[in-house]
């Protein structure tokens, strides 16, 4: 620490009246720094994810995010219930299999939202990860706290990890509190004809929301590299939100057959799997790897822009 | 004396248009440094060079004797910032805003965090509008809270980027004084402003930015006195005094009705009044304009500062 010089003010320096004074000087002194003493980098690590969450989940918006998954299945369930009884029963879908057990409320509002509703979470958080924050300009306030780049960028993607588990896991308890108490949970049949105690069936769907999670923690790696592309918050969501629908558009079209593999969702309808006795691993197995393919290569894309991006917003 | 910010050559080009272009600022430990200019001078883009938040075309920042923005996980911890007027989150309170950027600290103690905050709320008066959330404080509540989170830590240096901008004169002033005595305690400064009245009378040293470049630096002090004083005499005897003034050797005499000005140059004001008196010179009036600096800026920036706005 340098000694401080002693301050040659001018004579005119110190003119502001004493009642201005009063009120400014009484609380503590920033005073010239004693050697800082580094906290113990996983707690500290820990204090920032925490406030990122905090961060993430008071804001309104994403309080009500979660409303709207959660609604879903509960939309589903009633839907199915006040229905004409006659109508039932047509195909081998789980919305066909709610009737006879609650339980499928959970996998059938899972399937219906992977499609849209939970991308779109993953597109609203990942707009909000960087491209967020450097439009109200806090972005440069944690840079020049400071937050290493690397450290901020690995802390958002743990964040947005932690709020797609969330977010799924939202829709599966939704829906097994709605099914549960309108039509009953059961032991479940599985698609391989067996049936499956309750407590298993539950592990099964616990291993389904990872499975999900996987899917989404892959797109928010996606997002959050897009999130570094630009300042806007809408522009960044926006993209995320196309590419994950063109995705499933391109995944539909039987005759791009070839481009299927690549694409991040082609195995994701796989979740059905999970329900096979044993459960049948080999397409989830390749849809885990595509989950995998995409985090490495989206989040080295991320650091690859942020680390040296000029932070002027 | 190692120099607390020192940059070399420092510039930034965006496409084609150089924004800072070769400028070598020396702020001195222990100073506090006016960096002073119209909007749109550099000053800002300067500073988030200094704090590695863009990267210079050409150049090199030392900050407290520390490479930039090579050896930034050490330097800035040491630093408290106020970057291009205050960003928080709006809907938090402006407590849980704090607690944002306290969190976001390696080095800060989360068991002193709340004593901590509080004290730097207090310190700019905001303890009372702590819970309010930030989208409800007024323009010089935002900026006071800019400054409340670069206090969150001791520092050894604080760089503030236009922390009066917005505030009415009274807030203006209080930060003044806040900035005053943070000097007195031995913390390096850095503050900008686009308004040289508002900052002039508390820093010891000056910088003046005038699009990309830095065209004056330098101890406060003898920056004013590259100015020189004038004298402005009230008389009826107009012809009678200038020709006083011209033999006491003042300089750029010049007469107009009922009154004559001269730079005063190495002559004691109160010998030209004896002398205008001893000669019979009925002296109604005598004003003496000590250097502003104001003029000065004036001359360096071409324009005024408020110019191109």
């Amino acid at each position: 620490m340098p000694a401080a010089e002693p301050v040659g003010l001018p004579a005119t320096a110190i003119s502001a009246p004493d009642e201005a004074a009063s009120d400014l000087q009484g609380a503590a002194l920033a005073a010239p720094a004693p050697a800082a003493v580094a906290q113990p980098a996983v707690a500290a690590w820990l204090r920032l994810l925490r406030s990122e969450m905090r961060l993430m989940l008071s804001r309104r918006r994403n309080q009500a995010g979660l409303g709207v998954l959660a609604a879903i299945p509960i939309v589903m369930a009633i839907a199915v219930k006040i229905a004409d009884p006659s109508n039932q029963h047509q195909g081998e879908s789980f919305l066909a299999s709610i009737v006879g057990n609650g339980f499928f409320v959970a996998l059938a509002a899972l399937v219906v939202e992977i499609g849209l509703f939970l991308p779109l979470a993953i597109a609203m958080l990942s707009g909000d990860a960087v491209a967020g924050e450097a439009q109200i300009g806090t972005l440069r306030g944690l840079l020049v706290v400071p937050v290493p780049r690397t450290r901020l960028l690995a802390t958002k993607y743990v964040a947005l990890v932690l709020g797609s588990f969330l977010g799924v896991l939202v829709v599966a308890v939704a829906g097994l509190v709605a099914g549960g108490a309108l039509f009953g949970l059961h032991p479940v049949a599985t698609l391989s004809g067996t049936t499956l105690a309750l407590p298993v069936a539950l592990w099964r769907l616990l291993l389904v929301v990872l499975y999900v999670t996987a899917f989404l923690a892959a797109l928010s790696a996606l997002g959050l590299f897009v999130s570094t592309l630009t300042e806007q918050p809408l522009g960044a969501t926006v993209a995320v939100a196309l590419i994950s629908t063109t995705m499933w558009i391109l995944d539909s079209i039987p005759q791009l057959g070839w481009l299927h593999p690549w694409l991040l969702v082609d195995k994701q309808v796989a979740l059905a799997d999970m329900l096979r006795d044993p459960i049948y691993w080999p397409t989830m197995r390749l849809g885990l790897l595509t989950d995998l393919a995409y985090v490495v290569v989206f989040l080295l894309a991320a650091w690859a822009r942020f680390a040296d991006k000029d932070v002027s917003g | 004396m190692t120099p607390a910010l020192a940059t070399a050559g420092l510039t930034k080009r965006f496409g084609a248009q150089t924004a800072v272009d070769g400028i070598d600022l020396d702020v001195p430990a222990g100073a506090v440094y006016g960096f002073l200019g119209p909007n749109g001078s550099g000053k800002t883009t300067t500073i988030r060079m200094a704090l590695g938040l863009i990267r210079p075309t050409a150049g090199t920042v030392t900050l407290l004797g520390r490479p930039m923005p090579g050896d930034l996980g050490e330097v800035l911890p040491r630093v408290g910032a106020l970057v291009e007027g205050p960003a928080f989150h709006p809907y938090l309170s402006g407590r849980a805003n704090l607690e944002r950027l306290d969190a976001a600290d390696r080095f800060a103690d989360p068991r002193t965090a709340r004593r901590r905050i509080d004290a730097a709320l207090d310190r700019v008066g905001l303890l009372h509008a702590a819970a309010k959330r930030y989208r409800a404080y007024s323009l010089g509540m935002r900026q006071r809270l800019g400054i409340a989170a670069a206090l969150l830590m001791p520092r050894e240096m604080l760089v503030l980027d236009e922390p009066t901008n917005g505030l009415d004169p009274q807030g203006t002033r209080e930060v003044r004084q806040l900035i005053a005595s943070l000097g007195a305690e031995g913390v390096t400064i850095l503050v900008s402003s686009h308004l040289l009245s508002e900052v002039e009378q508390i820093c010891t040293h000056l910088g003046v930015m005038r699009t990309g470049t830095l065209v004056a630096q330098g101890r406060a002090d003898e920056l004013r006195a590259s100015r020189q004083a004038t004298v402005r005499l009230a008389t009826p005897d107009v012809a009678a005094a200038a020709g006083v003034m011209e033999r006491m050797g003042l300089s750029d005499v010049a007469t107009a009705d009922q009154s004559v000005t001269a730079v005063l140059g190495d002559v004691a004001s109160e010998d030209v009044v004896a002398a205008l008196v001893g000669a019979g010179v009925a002296v109604r009036e005598l004003v003496v304009n000590r250097a502003r600096l104001e003029d000065l800026f004036i001359e360096l920036t071409g324009e005024g500062f408020d110019a191109g706005r």
